[in-house]
């Protein structure tokens, strides 16, 4: 038997992954400025990349950065970026708590479009004093996109169904579901026009507006999440054995971590999470489900704000205002004679320079580990 | 390879398809359970499901999980249909495949030379190229006649169609031939009718790009179960380390597999827009690449199961479209089919087979004699339902690559 | 020896450096055209690696390597097959879903505009099998053949090649005693032809019976070349060695009267519906060594597995007194079930992971290592720690990641942590497989200690030494059934050797 360390270690996701957990390791502090600095060297790739496409196209990279910088200056855009990071971190969290155990939970879409219309349309039929009615709402919420993302883990579980596949499935039967279930049973009758939505939640049932008309109180709703998600993760005896399974699900199936119920519980979990991605709009902006009010595009965007955040709550939030910021400019840019689709485009390229250059960085890192080992221990094992 | 040893089973199970399908038809009165005209639309909209199906089993022949067909036929659309917009229908097509190639070599540059994950390198591409293409739109298309951010100019050409002399009215120089099968279907005999209906269908109408995507289904199993290039090909899917040893370049094989794979994506994504349509659209592949992944599996890893996989979808979208309501007619279907798979579970003595099968019936059954009309909301999920139902009902009877998304460092073999 | 034709094979000065390793220095070698060569050595004496530079896998630091008396600079393995070096691994390297024939072809298809010429292939394989002296059937897949038909594939893989020198990377190891002589007359049929056969092994016993000269190898060089004629098993062993083998000792406390682990009708089903494990019965004392011998694959895994509640089995296993046949893994474990795994890379190791967070894995539900839900990280860290002062990982802290250890220490540490819980039946599998010389001597010692302080231990090995040194019984597996029970005082390997590989049929325990 052969034991290179050199060949054995996973790379890919698991490593990835594994490098994030904080102080595991020894000198993790160069460790995470090591990846803060590979993440921002990644970050000024994926500008100078945008920077050429915009060349290319006959467009001025400066006058759009310039714009974009601009805007860091102004209040208001920034309240719209906390504003419009808040479906961010949830997205993120919902995906990454999968992404823990190698599950690719890549229905968060459906999930929380699913759980939006439920959650609205409970919400718009009880009568509750003010905080419970919040209460409640959000806990519908979280309840349906469980229920949602249950499907696919027991899918997985019970037929061997992979969850990339049947979460795709499932976000597509989801958006039928809610037409069905919106056009027969949910649609407020009496609203007149296009703009058709589920009945309107009373007041107690809505959230309050931290500065007014331009940020709600799911912010900090948003933060705590990703609070409790480091505390889930990191701290508990589950976020070990989900931690445990992603890395080594043999391992941890003979340590007696039972996959199937660690893979029902991932889902639930991350299912409860983006259960509460499109709350900021229903209580918090439009008080109602509505198919055009209600925004969508977000369990996707989600996946790359995890990606970009690597997983962790502190650089989910980061990613989050980042990728928040970005989408705020994307007025001024228009007026700026930029298209604003740009930002969408900068996104993307952004995460795959991310993900890249931490594949690199990683490798590195562990190569780098597994020789100051060597010459720490000096072991010599010959071949 | 061994076609002919499958042979026989195709033929029985076009055999009881056709022979069930007639009975539901005179049974419940919906003559377009088996018209030429639902066939020909399931040709039509079978067409791009099977050419993502093919581009997924290209890429997993070759080792790779390819997520990001559906932003390849994204590219597909809007190259085809820009192509299609400034120099014709063909050149179209060509950029269509060149576009599909684009994803496809990013695909394998992030998750080959980088060694990136294939599904998040997947699902990355799908984002690039759904905002990729709103960008190029809003530099190629805005301000163009009824172009727009989301919609590319209409074409002024479309490529041509053919009808089969003799059987479907085909024209010989200026002569029209006979259109037997069409003569046949209108009698709407009991198997006759039907089988003359399908057969037009197939034979009536047909674009040249739907006879060359067809084509593609033996021609890659020729390529891959015949040649050197497929050989190795596969080796790179199933053993790459045993590849390597004998001086296979697994690297440069599974370039090679990826960019086919973006090339199929492609040229199904450009099939949409110049032939389904004749301008690009946002949204037009409509998880089309997805539902191609699903019939990858079912057809089990073959481009003889991924045909039928995508017939399956082409046919369900095309009774849909041409003839809503005979949806129900399926119900009784499902039941005539199940009811026989109890006869032979009942022979094999596979008492859960049986039971199964009978309470398919059962609920099949109820719900043709209660259902009087599927919600068009619900029949829109019809193509992902089944494709979990059979994902469900058949995974354990699949052989897909050993190595389909194991990644690979060359130098790993010890 | 000396012949007027240079050797097929000449190294000299061989060097090669891993970082922190140097895994060859100054190594020697001159192979004979048309002999069996067989190169011996421990595991870890630096065999493989030096296989590895012959076959253009990797470039040494220094030195020459000269085939049929050319000085060659292999940068791959296709330089080597070109050179008519073939080589077996001692993993093979096959496609499982692929057939025979295209497994043997692939990389060097008969071909016509890239067409492949199956007819052709058919020809020549049928040709090249009847020189050899093989059959095999050309379309079977080679998931459907036994480990014996696949290293026959392998062969002609390299003959197809035309090879006209062949390594074999510890061919033997994999084999039961019919395939091994089936193995050798082969290679001896090849030799004749004039083929020139590398063969790597440490089993003494064939190396003396097999081949025409032997090459020892010693912590990473040549020391010895000798001829078979001229030394005996002993002799060769203390060239291998050094000084000589390791032999495991006796005891000298009393096994316990109390049964902790009894199993009784254990039967397991495999994946093809065949039992795979056939109404196992037997108990473990307090105090007791009970050891499995068999050829790999004959059941031992499933049993192992089956008794932890990783697999589903029927059939009774009962921990002091508590019957657990039905409970789960972890019910069990807190039972007192404790297991080394038979792969600690697959099955026991998080290798991304910090020692700490491995050392917790399996134990994070004991009520000293967590505070409430959550994992009480400062006691997993010092209790880590004690594993690895106990047990002598060679580390400098608990918080280094488990792959940057050496295989040695990696052992160590999954020795530690199912034994540092004090459990009442420990399952340990290959304990020191693939693990050097001192750690295999440290765990061999820390599994006595347990024994000596009442622990049941039921123990898998493919190494006979070290069964017959620590088992107190020794059972016997083959296909599925527990063939014999045999007390380890009283056997030799020979004995051992007939009822592995079912040649012998004795009293079932």
């Amino acid at each position: 038997m052969t034991d290179t360390a050199t060949t054995e270690r996973p790379t890919g996701l698991s490593g990835l992954l594994s490098r994030i957990t904080t102080g595991s390791n020894a000198g993790s502090l160069r460790t995470s400025l090591t990846t803060v600095a590979s993440s921002l060297a990644a970050v000024a790739i994926a500008l100078s990349i945008c920077a050429v496409l915009l060349l290319v196209t006959g467009k001025s990279p400066v006058d759009a950065y310039s714009t974009i910088l601009e805007t860091a200056g102004d209040s208001n855009k920034l309240l719209e970026m906390l504003r419009r990071s808040t479906p961010l971190i949830f997205s993120a969290t919902a995906v990454a708590v999968g992404f823990k155990m190698n599950l690719f939970n890549i229905g968060v879409e459906g999930q929380y479009l699913f759980a939006a219309l439920i959650a609205a349309e409970a919400g718009s039929r009880v009568s509750l004093p003010a905080v419970a009615h919040i209460v409640f709402i959000l806990l519908v919420a979280m309840a349906a996109g469980a229920l949602w993302a249950s499907i696919s883990g027991i899918l997985k579980v019970y037929r061997n169904i992979h969850e990339v596949i049947s979460t795709i499935m499932l976000n597509y039967i989801a958006l039928s579901v809610i037409q069905w279930l919106f056009e027969n049973f949910f649609r407020d009758d009496t609203v007149e026009g296009l703009n058709v939505k589920t009945t309107i939640i009373a007041e107690s049932g809505q959230m309050p507006d931290l500065v007014d008309g331009r940020l709600n109180a799911m912010f900090l709703v948003a933060l705590a999440t990703a609070g409790a998600f480091w505390v889930l993760v990191y701290r508990s005896r589950f976020g070990f054995r989900l931690r445990a399974s992603g890395y080594n699900p043999n391992a941890a199936e003979v340590a007696g971590i039972g996959a199937r119920r660690m893979i029902i519980a991932a889902m639930l979990i991350s299912g409860a999470i983006a259960g509460l991605v499109a709350m900021y709009s229903v209580i918090g902006e439009t008080y109602a489900y509505g198919p055009s009010a209600t925004p969508t595009q977000f369990g996707f965007a989600g996946i790359t704000v995890a990606l970009l955040g690597r997983n962790h709550p502190i650089g989910i939030v980061i990613a989050a205002l980042l990728f928040g910021f970005l989408d705020s400019t994307s007025a001024v840019l228009q007026l700026a004679d930029v298209p604003n689709s740009i930002v969408k485009v900068m996104q993307s390229i952004i995460v795959l320079a991310v993900v890249v250059v931490n594949e690199a960085t990683i490798r590195r890192l562990n190569a780098r580990t597994a020789e100051q080992m060597r010459a720490q221990t000096d072991s010599g094992e010959a071949s | 390879m061994n076609l002919l040893q499958r042979m026989p089973r195709i033929v029985t199970i076009m055999v009881v398809f056709v022979v069930t399908m007639s009975v539901v038809r005179t049974w419940t009165g919906f003559d377009d359970l088996t018209s030429s005209g639902t066939i020909g639309a399931t040709l039509r909209l079978t067409v791009p499901i099977l050419l993502a199906g093919l581009a997924g089993l290209w890429a997993e022949r070759v080792g790779i999980l390819n997520i990001g067909i559906e932003g390849m036929m994204i590219l597909g659309t809007w190259f085809g249909a820009f192509g299609a917009w400034k120099f014709g229908p063909w050149v179209g097509l060509l950029f269509a495949i060149g576009g599909g190639m684009i994803g496809g070599g990013i695909h394998a540059i992030s998750t080959i030379r980088f060694g990136i994950d294939q599904v998040i390198s997947g699902v990355v591409i799908n984002l690039l190229a759904f905002f990729g293409v709103r960008y190029l739109s809003e530099l190629a298309f805005v301000g163009q006649p009824q172009g727009g951010i989301s919609q590319s100019p209409p074409q002024s050409s479309a490529i041509g169609r053919f009808d089969v002399p003799f059987l479907s009215g085909g024209r010989i120089g200026g002569w029209t031939s006979p259109d037997i099968l069409g003569n046949l279907e209108e009698r709407g005999w009991f198997i006759i009718g039907d089988v003359a209906g399908i057969a037009r269908g197939l034979t009536n109408g047909v674009s040249w790009a739907s006879l060359i995507a067809i084509v593609l289904v033996p021609l890659s199993a020729w390529i891959l179960w015949r040649t050197t290039f497929g050989l190795r090909l596969r080796s790179s899917g199933e053993s790459p380390e045993s590849a390597e040893s004998l001086g296979v370049n697994v690297i440069r094989v599974r370039y090679q597999g990826l960019l086919i794979s973006g090339a199929f994506a492609g040229l199904g994504g450009g099939f949409l827009a110049i032939v389904s349509s004749s301008y690009y659209r946002q949204g037009q592949t409509a998880g089309r690449g997805f539902i191609g992944l699903a019939t990858m599996i079912f057809g089990n890893w073959r481009p003889t199961g991924v045909l039928g996989g995508a017939a399956v979808f082409g046919y369900s979208e095309g009774l849909k479209l041409v003839a809503g309501n005979s949806i129900t007619g399926l119900f009784l279907f499902i039941a005539i089919v199940a009811a026989l798979a109890a006869v032979t579970g009942l022979v094999r003595a596979s008492m859960r087979r049986t039971l199964a099968a009978a309470a398919v019936v059962a609920v099949a059954m109820l719900a043709y004699l209660t259902v009087d009309e599927v919600p068009e909301s619900l029949t829109q999920s019809l193509p992902y339902v089944i494709t979990l139902v059979v994902l469900g009902t058949a995974s354990q009877r699949l052989r897909p690559p050993a190595r389909a998304g194991v990644p690979y460092r060359p130098g790993s073999a010890h | 020896m000396t012949t007027s034709t240079p050797p097929a094979v000449a190294l000299d000065g061989i060097w090669k450096r891993f970082p922190g390793v140097i895994a060859n220095h100054d190594v020697t070698l001159s192979v004979d055209r048309g002999t069996i060569h067989a190169i011996v050595g421990e595991n870890g004496a630096g065999k493989s690696t030096l296989m590895k530079t012959l076959y253009g896998m990797h470039r040494p630091d220094a030195g020459t390597v000269a085939v049929n008396g050319t000085d060659m600079h292999m940068k791959s393995p296709a330089d080597a097959i070109a050179a008519g070096i073939g080589m077996v691994h001692q993993h093979f390297m096959l496609a499982d879903n692929f057939s025979v024939l295209e497994n043997i072809i692939l990389g060097s298809e008969p071909a016509h505009r890239g067409v492949i010429d199956a007819a052709s292939a058919r020809t020549d394989l049928t040709e090249l099998m009847r020189t050899v002296g093989v059959t095999l059937d050309l379309d079977t897949p080679v998931s459907e053949l036994g480990v014996g038909e696949r290293q026959r594939v392998e062969i002609l893989k390299v003959l197809y090649r035309g090879a006209d020198i062949v390594i074999l990377d510890e061919p033997t190891a994999v084999l039961v005693p019919e395939e091994v002589d089936e193995l050798f007359a082969t290679l001896r049929r090849l030799v004749n032809d004039g083929t020139t056969v590398i063969f790597i092994s440490h089993k003494l016993d064939e190396v003396l019976q097999v081949s025409d000269a032997i090459t020892v190898m010693r912590q990473g060089t040549t020391v010895a070349s000798v001829a078979p004629a001229d030394i005996d098993r002993a002799g060769l062993a203390e060239l291998m060695v050094g000084s000589e083998l390791p032999t495991p000792g006796g005891r000298t406390t009393d096994i316990g009267e109390t049964e902790r682990l009894t199993v009784a009708n254990l039967s397991v089903v495999g994946a093809d519906g065949r039992l795979v494990v056939e109404d196992a019965t037997f108990a473990v004392r307090a105090g007791e060594i009970v050891g499995i011998a068999g050829v790999e694959g004959n059941g031992q895994y499933e049993l192992c597995t089956a008794i932890i509640g990783l697999r589903p089995a029927t059939g009774t296993v009962i921990v002091d007194g508590d019957d657990i046949s039905t409970a789960s893994v972890r019910d069990r474990h807190d039972a007192g079930v404790a297991y080394i795994p038979f792969d600690r890379h697959r099955e026991a190791l998080m290798l991304n992971s910090s020692l700490w967070e491995n050392g917790l894995l399996g134990r994070e539900a004991s009520p000293e290592l967590s505070t409430g839900p959550l994992v009480n990280i400062g006691a997993a860290r010092s209790s880590t720690r004690d594993i690895i002062d106990r047990f002598g990982v060679l580390t400098p802290n608990e918080t280094v990641p488990a792959f940057a250890l050496s295989g040695g220490n990696q052992q160590k540490l999954v020795v530690g942590r199912s034994m540092i819980t004090e459990p009442a039946v420990l399952i340990a599998a290959h304990p020191t497989r693939g693990i050097d010389v001192g750690a295999q001597a440290a765990v061999w010692a820390e599994l006595r200690d347990a024994r000596d302080a009442g622990c049941a231990i039921l123990l898998v090995s493919a190494d006979l030494d070290e069964l017959i040194g620590l088992s107190d019984t020794l059972l016997v597996m083959f296909d599925g059934r527990i063939a014999a029970e045999v007390d380890p005082d009283d056997v030799s390997p020979a004995i051992l050797g007939g009822y592995m590989t079912g040649a012998t049929t004795g009293a079932a325990s």
